[in-house]
């Protein structure tokens, strides 16, 4: 059934700009904070405030408009929408109809067959956010924190050029990945400083018009927009399988019992009576301004893949691990800038870094342990000072308090024994104690010598030279 | 001679001379107000516990020589709908009957920064909509010249204190003729200035796009001295504009020769009272004796200023005044089921009948499937407008008019009427569209003794050329209010 029908999807992703102040006046843009802590006359409505527009959210806007291949509206002006709701403090939301500062953009995903697909940028506009309402079920009553009221945002409008899950994934992955690393903002959906709408709409496959879509709203994960994803088609599907039609509204996910119900219909929609907002000039983008932003733009993750195996000769895995985020590629290069090891930093990178940081549930933004001690840990290793053992367990203790590695191990003791005699006498110990071992030896399993070796680091608490243990031993079994 | 006869500038000469105090000064406006408050009603709210103390404070400033503005000391009234810190704006409406700012208004502010002393804020049409101030929710105001008729509106508190002598100069906001006309018809002048020279921050908002503040006083140098003291770049305000040319006093020159002055015949047919018409050639005839070069010109657009104005004012004030639900601040009606019945009941008890026609015209223009035919065309309107304006200031310093058809009509005799009563805007809502400077000063009186006022526009940022023209008009003016 399902084969005969296609889905396609459009995006609608609103995006809080990470700004220092809001979008139309001097408050602070900070996350959480006492209720309507961070207010003012502009951004609580009151009457006779005016707004004006920080330009800081405008470059911002250029900024994420490049990436994504727009054309910059070099006059663009704000319009204000209307619609009553009490966490809209004017009533009317600034935004942009008309002029969007962005149109006509493209984002390259990958698609699971390894190709590439263009998802088109239809346009991206500005916008402010609007307050908080909670309802207090106590006092019956609902109250407002205004906090976020004026926050600036984008809304990345995309063509309906999504034909799967998979592929609306890949979009926002690459979407979120550019932002951020743009640092234009953290894209955080638990957050809501990124927010997705899916459009979506089936038709029969091989059909040039489009089927009726609807607007998936609250949707909170990647794994929501998945699932929300596969439940629509499919209802939708559905429908038209048995003759039925598909209503043109906007639904509501229930993330939690896995389907969506009706929160309005097109005919409810409201008329929001846009029109220029006349208390704001249009904005005027010159040339010059956009390149100014185009030369500060960063490495994004494909040019970053590419330098890293060129530069660091670093094989592709490892250029596409640290990549995945902003934060771990920017400290990534920083150990190797300061240790000059690249691959090394790599391996601790993705090895033990990446296991605690999933084991206690951080990202790689909240690691601790500054650049320089991982330096000096991988330093440490190379040069015989300590043995790989001991370096995992300074490295756990340098991963919960940035301690001084090389201080640390020195005040610990930790330093590797070079005493031979220490060394033989382990050894001795852990011939007598093992004679099994040694017999397995004598019979040809050269593996015994490593569980022999094992033995003595454990007797001697790692600090054993693992090499010249080998080679002391093989020596010893020889006499 | 009471201190309440004196202008702006002359009280402030005492005060700075010591020949009075600011305390006498602010004690003799409220004294002049309790007297004459029962019969002119000019004001909503009297803020005398502040006004007293802040004569302390200017007087201590103007005593050690931190204050030497020509204003210090001087009283001053503010239109209701400017916002003062502590002080409750009402814009004359049961919307915001009880509502106190948190902040002043950037140009009370200024003023206040240059010594003038805030005694009370001014009765006005609600929200601005109307041009009688008998929209007021707080009760009409009276004509000083005659009690039976209306002063004019909306900034009609303002213009009538300062004409009962209750103060000497007043603020006043201008959408469509706010100033002008309540000026002409108390027989005290105003000016409207180039839109962007006043920041707005703190003016509650009717329509954006056309709104200014501006000074109202007793002459042309009172009021050049006021808009002196409040124009200015305000980072605040987005539309507003820097300018280096606002020494306005700097043109009271009593020299007009050579000046070009165009007269547009449009502003002078039918529906022009006669008496009107008269006194404001005869100025156009004084100037021309002293030296000015009159000329009359067509103004073809003249009639379709009026509709296009309507148009954009209300689509604005029906935004703008979204914001007032009953949610934050404002008037909350009581006994409503849910939020969209407290909305409705809210606004529908909050607001009078002219807002509430304004706010449904302005709705109606924006709506889809009107937006282009009202909205836009009123927009195209406009440019149009200004661009007809442009031609005429290539040939002329000064466009001089009457500042109303009619001199001001008898209380209770508009209302019933609202398309009369819009028709009085016709004469001033063009300096509004184009964002021109215009200046009213009074020109004669009526048979009934009721003033007539002269309007000069000039070009954008020419504020000192119609401030020169009509200073040097009252140096010769007949003795019009004998």
């Amino acid at each position: 059934m399902s084969g005969q029908y296609e889905t396609v999807i459009g995006l609608e992703v609103h995006v809080e700009l990470a700004t220092e102040t809001k979008i139309f006046c001097g408050c602070s843009t900070a996350f959480g904070g006492t209720p309507n802590a961070h207010t003012c006359p502009v951004c609580t409505g009151m009457p006779g405030a005016l707004p004006t527009l920080n330009r800081k959210a405008v470059e911002h806007a250029i900024a994420v408009g490049l990436a994504t291949n727009c054309e910059i509206t070099k006059d663009c002006k704000f319009d204000r929408k209307h619609y009553f709701y009490p966490d809209n403090p004017q009533n009317y939301q600034i935004s942009q109809l008309y002029l969007p500062i962005c149109r006509n953009g493209s984002v390259a995903i990958e698609t699971e067959g390894g190709g590439k697909k263009q998802i088109g940028i239809h346009e991206i506009h500005m916008e402010e956010d609007a307050g908080k309402l909670v309802h207090d079920e106590v006092e019956n009553c609902s109250i407002i924190d205004f906090n976020r009221s004026g926050v600036p945002l984008i809304e990345i409008v995309s063509e309906p050029d999504m034909r799967s899950a998979e592929e609306v994934i890949a979009y926002l992955e690459k979407l979120r990945l550019m932002i951020q690393y743009l640092g234009a903002s953290d894209c955080k959906l638990q957050e809501g400083s990124m927010r997705v709408d899916v459009n979506l709409s089936v038709r029969r496959a091989g059909s040039a018009a489009y089927g009726t879509r609807t607007e998936m709203k609250n949707l909170n994960s990647f794994k929501a927009i998945t699932r929300a994803i596969a439940q629509e088609a499919g209802r939708q599907t559905k429908r038209l399988a048995s003759g039925m039609c598909v209503v043109q509204e906007t639904r509501r996910w229930d993330d939690a019992n896995e389907r969506s119900y009706a929160m309005r219909s097109k005919e409810d929609a409201q008329d929001y009576r846009y029109f220029p907002d006349p208390d704001l000039a249009p904005v005027h983008i010159s040339d010059a301004w956009i390149e100014e932003i185009r030369a500060r733009q960063p490495e994004f993750r494909t040019e970053k893949i590419a330098r890293y195996q060129r530069v660091y000769k670093l094989p592709l895995y490892d250029a596409e691990v640290l990549t995945e985020t902003k934060e771990m590629a920017d400290f990534f290069e920083a150990v190797a800038a300061v240790s000059g090891k690249p691959k090394k930093a790599s391996n601790w990178l993705m090895g033990e870094t990446m296991r605690l940081l999933k084991e206690n549930g951080m990202e790689a933004g909240e690691i601790r342990f500054c650049a320089q001690h991982l330096a000096k840990l991988i330093a440490l290793v190379d040069d015989g000072t300590i043995s790989g053992p001991v370096a995992k367990e300074v490295f756990a203790k340098m991963f919960d308090t940035d301690i001084d590695p090389e201080r640390y191990v020195e005040e610990n003791g930790l330093k590797t024994v070079h005493d031979q005699d220490a060394l033989r006498d382990a050894l001795m110990q852990a011939l007598n104690d093992n004679p099994k071992s040694v017999e397995d030896y004598r019979n040809g399993k050269e593996k015994a010598l490593g569980f022999l070796v094992g033995q003595t680091m454990k007797a001697m608490q790692g600090k054993a030279n693992p090499k010249m243990a080998l080679a002391l031993l093989k020596e010893i079994l020889s006499e | 001679m009471g201190l309440m006869q004196y202008g702006a500038l002359a009280l402030g000469k005492k005060i700075r001379k010591k020949e009075a105090s600011v305390l006498e000064a602010v004690t003799e406006a409220l004294d002049a107000i309790q007297e004459k408050e029962n019969v002119i009603h000019s004001f909503v709210t009297l803020s005398d516990t502040y006004a007293l103390k802040r004569a302390k404070e200017v007087q201590k400033q103007i005593d050690d020589g931190t204050l030497v503005s020509p204003l210090a000391g001087v009283p001053v009234a503010v239109k209701d709908n400017l916002c003062t810190r502590g002080i409750r704006t009402t814009c004359g409406s049961k919307m915001l009957e009880h509502f106190v700012p948190a902040y002043t208004a950037e140009a009370v502010s200024r003023l206040e920064n240059a010594g003038a002393i805030v005694i009370g804020k001014t009765n006005m049409d609600e929200f601005a909509m109307g041009s009688t101030t008998e929209t007021s929710y707080f009760g009409a105001t009276r004509n000083p010249w005659n009690q039976e008729h209306v002063p004019g509106g909306s900034s009609g508190g303002s213009c009538a204190a300062v004409a009962a002598q209750e103060c000497p100069c007043a603020l006043g906001s201008d959408t469509g003729g706010s100033i002008r006309q309540p000026a002409a018809f108390c027989g005290v002048t105003g000016i409207k200035p180039t839109y962007g020279t006043v920041s707005r921050y703190g003016l509650v908002a009717y329509g954006s796009s056309l709104d200014q503040i501006g000074p109202i006083a007793r002459d042309v140098s009172d009021c050049a001295a006021v808009l002196e003291a409040i124009a200015a770049w305000d980072q605040k305000d987005a539309t507003s504009i820097a300018r280096r040319d606002m020494d306005v006093t700097a043109a009271l020159v009593d020299d007009v020769r050579g000046m070009k002055i165009g007269i547009p015949k449009a502003y002078f047919g039918g529906g022009l009272n006669r008496e009107v018409k008269e006194a404001v050639l005869a100025a156009a005839e004084t100037l021309k004796e002293k030296g000015a070069i009159t000329e009359e010109f067509e103004f073809d657009l003249a009639e379709y200023a009026l509709p296009a104005y309507y148009v954009i004012a209300c689509a604005e004030a029906s935004s703008n005044l979204a914001r007032f639900d009953g949610v934050r601040y404002g008037y909350r009606a009581s006994g409503y089921e849910g939020l969209h019945a407290m909305y409705k009941k809210s606004r529908s008890e909050g607001f009078g009948p002219e807002v509430k026609r304004r706010i449904m015209l302005g709705a109606f223009v924006l709506s889809a499937g009107y937006y282009d035919a009202y909205y836009l065309k009123a927009l195209r309107v406009k440019t149009l407008i200004k661009r007809e304006f442009d031609q005429a200031f290539e040939r002329y310093d000064a466009i001089l008019a009457p500042a109303a058809p009619t001199t001001a009509p008898r209380v209770g005799s508009s209302l019933s009427d609202p398309m009369q009563m819009y028709l009085g805007d016709l004469y001033t809502v063009s300096a509004n569209l184009a964002g021109l400077p215009a200046i009213s000063v009074p020109c004669g009186r009526d048979q009934n003794g009721l003033p007539i006022g002269l309007q000069l526009i000039g070009d954008c940022f020419q504020e000192k050329k119609i401030i020169r023209t009509a200073y040097a008009y009252e140096q010769s003016r007949k003795e019009w209010d004998a």
